[in-house]
């Protein structure tokens, strides 16, 4: 018996009792992707190889972790310190935290500059929305447990948000914390969901994220259905199987990205404060705020839309309602067309006024507050909840002038990169002929 | 994926090199994960030589030292105490000592010490893990005793340098662990004898 029919035995074997040849046909050399994708469709697979990242190396901090108040401080230490490559492993861990959200940033941007959220995909954004704010409820919980300086300050102000909470503020607050103030019961608390229960959550949400795009088939940047063209085989004609084409292409992706990843772990863990913040290199201590407090870069806009409203109530109200407004996102906007490539001029500059807005809104929640700062934030503050107003509004009235969608999809913007490699080639073809006509006289 | 067309040989070629230069990438990262789980500066500090006085060990007597959390016994035997290592080399499985995992080159002697006086071992029985207990008394355990040790778990027996009874369930004598002697009355339990060391 031959190696290849061997086996092929032993994978009839499994798929007689398990689906194997069957889901791999059907997620992977079987799943018709659009053959257009471009930069911007590298983060979700960057995305699950940075969770499996946060996972195998968050297994491996908890080997020396001590959850406890009195020894979860110098145990990070002696990650840091005694525990052999523990400083690589913990780097690994804090840098792809913010790795994390950068990816999931730019892979939500996409949603939004190709219309991915528009139906039928509503349930993907939804979903999708749903491992954001987890991964927040994640991140949040893991900042506690160096049981720094920032860790402690940090969780007091945020579980104290729930202390605005009508009537039931300070009961609701007191039952998340476990005890009256931050302690070590909070610690342990934070600890069983960072490490147990939000990483399954993000698991199973994942499985369904990704269920439900291969249910309906990926957007891509025309925003164009691709199933629309069909050849007698009921393939898209402008669709290619996801393996080997994209399982490669993005491999090159994940490779770009763990050259820069490497770079940071290895050159700047801190990235100047702004992934692990100095302060947080001092031990909780209940007894003195820092004098600034800031939350890391990733929740930093949010954090400013919440400090710039001058009443604690509104503010918790302002900062819950600029993330739940995300997820409205599929039914908010109406227009006719999905892609930014086709879409009218209104939206193209009131999704740069909303990016601008919200990386300002950003810098300034890294920044001690001052009343030109505020100033500052709330007009960001308005231009970021601004900009889902005016998606209504500009879509629902039939405002917005779109381009003609193409029938099939087209090249994009690799289109001037083609120009650019066919003229540099005519320009080398030239200088060579010019050569080989100069040397013949010799 | 298309096949016609293409150069295959050039293609199992390419994959196969980006899969090696992969491969090697996946393999270095490794490292620092499977050390990881390498004792640390702790463990290691804990796992350090220890040092014993033994100038109040008087013949006959035993005490007990914590190195890397094994029990390790020092007692002293008398003339009476080394004159029974003699007579029973039938009664042992391993009466040379030639099983070399059991004992440093330095201790493969009848008492298995580097001072016949005193005996160092690791006190675990080498069937199942239990400590033996110390019996000195001829008589003690049975009509034709001369001293040893005894472990109550399964019934394994020892002389009083360690070596293994014949017809009882562990299979290798006691361990010696690697000592030397700073000095007379003191001994360094974990490292092995050094150049010039009393020995």
């Amino acid at each position: 018996m031959s190696e290849a029919t061997k086996n092929r035995g032993l994978l009839a074997w499994i798929d007689a009792r398990f689906p194997f040849s069957k889901l791999w046909i059907e997620h992977a050399a079987g799943y018709y992707a659009p053959k257009n994708f471009n930069f911007w469709y590298y983060f979700g697979s960057l995305a699950i190889f940075v969770l499996v990242l946060q996972l195998v190396t968050g297994i491996w901090l908890t080997m020396y972790y001590k959850p406890d108040a009195e020894l979860a401080f110098a145990s990070i230490q002696y990650i840091m310190r005694d525990v052999h490559w523990g400083w690589l492993i913990r780097y690994l861990h804090s840098t792809g935290a913010s790795a994390f959200f950068i990816v999931i940033y730019l892979h939500m941007f996409r949603g939004l500059l190709y219309g991915s959220y528009r139906k039928p995909r509503e349930l993907i954004w939804l979903i999708g929305m749903v491992i954001y704010a987890v991964l927040m409820a994640e991140a949040f919980f893991g900042y506690l447990l160096p049981w720094g300086q920032m860790s402690y300050w940090g969780a007091q102000v945020i579980t104290s948000l729930f202390g605005a909470v009508p009537w039931v503020g300070d009961t609701l607050m007191i039952w998340i914390r476990g005890d009256y103030t931050i302690s070590d019961v909070t610690l342990n608390r934070f600890f069983a969901l960072h490490v147990a229960a939000m990483p399954l959550l993000l698991i199973a949400l994942v499985v369904l994220h990704i269920t439900a795009l291969h249910e309906v088939g990926s957007n891509n940047p025309d925003g164009i259905e691709i199933k629309r063209h069909k050849n007698a085989n009921g393939i898209p004609l402008d669709g290619v199987p996801f393996h080997p084409y994209y399982t490669i292409k993005d491999t090159v992706g994940l490779t770009v990205f763990l050259m820069v990843f490497a770079f940071v772990v290895f050159y700047a863990p801190g990235m100047l404060g702004l992934f692990l913040e100095p302060e947080n290199f001092e031990p909780a201590n209940p007894l003195s705020t820092p004098e600034h407090i800031a939350p890391v870069w990733y929740f930093t806009p949010f954090y400013s839309i919440l400090r710039c409203i001058p009443d604690k109530l509104w503010g918790v109200v302002a900062l819950a309602s600029s993330i739940f407004v995300l997820f409205l996102l599929p039914w908010l906007d109406r227009g006719k067309v999905r892609s930014v490539r086709y879409r009218g001029l209104g939206f193209k500059i009131a999704l740069a006024l909303f990016v601008i807005a919200l990386l300002v809104l950003g810098h300034l929640g890294g920044n001690p507050p001052s009343p030109g700062r505020n100033l500052v934030a709330r007009i960001c503050a308005v231009i970021y909840f601004g900009y889902f107003v005016f998606l209504w509004v500009y879509t629902f009235f039939g405002l917005e002038k779109t381009k003609p969608e193409p029938d099939r999809v087209t090249d994009g913007s690799a289109k001037w990169m083609q120009k650019l490699m066919r003229r540099l080639m005519q320009k080398w073809k030239q200088w060579r002929r010019l050569e080989e006509t100069q040397r013949e006289p010799m | 994926m298309k096949r016609e067309g293409a150069d295959l040989k050039r293609r199992r070629l390419l994959t196969g090199a980006a899969g090696v230069v992969g491969g090697v990438g996946v393999a270095y990262s490794a490292v620092p994960f499977l050390a990881y789980w390498q004792p640390g500066a702790q463990a290691e500090a804990a796992a350090a030589p220890v040092e014993v006085d033994i100038s109040k060990l008087a013949p006959g007597q035993k005490i007990d030292v914590d190195w890397r959390g094994k029990p390790i016994w020092i007692f002293r035997r008398g003339a009476r105490e080394l004159a029974t290592l003699r007579k029973i080399s039938d009664l042992l499985r391993d009466p040379r000592s030639l099983v070399s995992s059991q004992q440093p080159p330095y201790c493969q002697n009848l008492a298995r010490a580097i001072r016949p006086e005193y005996g160092v071992m690791i006190g675990i029985c080498t069937h199942l893990g239990c400590i033996p207990l110390y019996e000195p008394e001829p008589g003690s355990v049975d009509n034709k005793w001369l001293g040893g040790f005894f472990c109550p778990c399964h019934g394994s027996k020892y002389d009083l340098a360690g070596r293994v009874y014949k017809g009882v369930p562990a299979p290798l004598n006691l361990e010696v662990p690697p000592h030397w002697y700073p000095s007379a009355s003191r001994i360094i339990i974990g490292e092995h004898p050094e150049k010039g060391a009393v020995s």
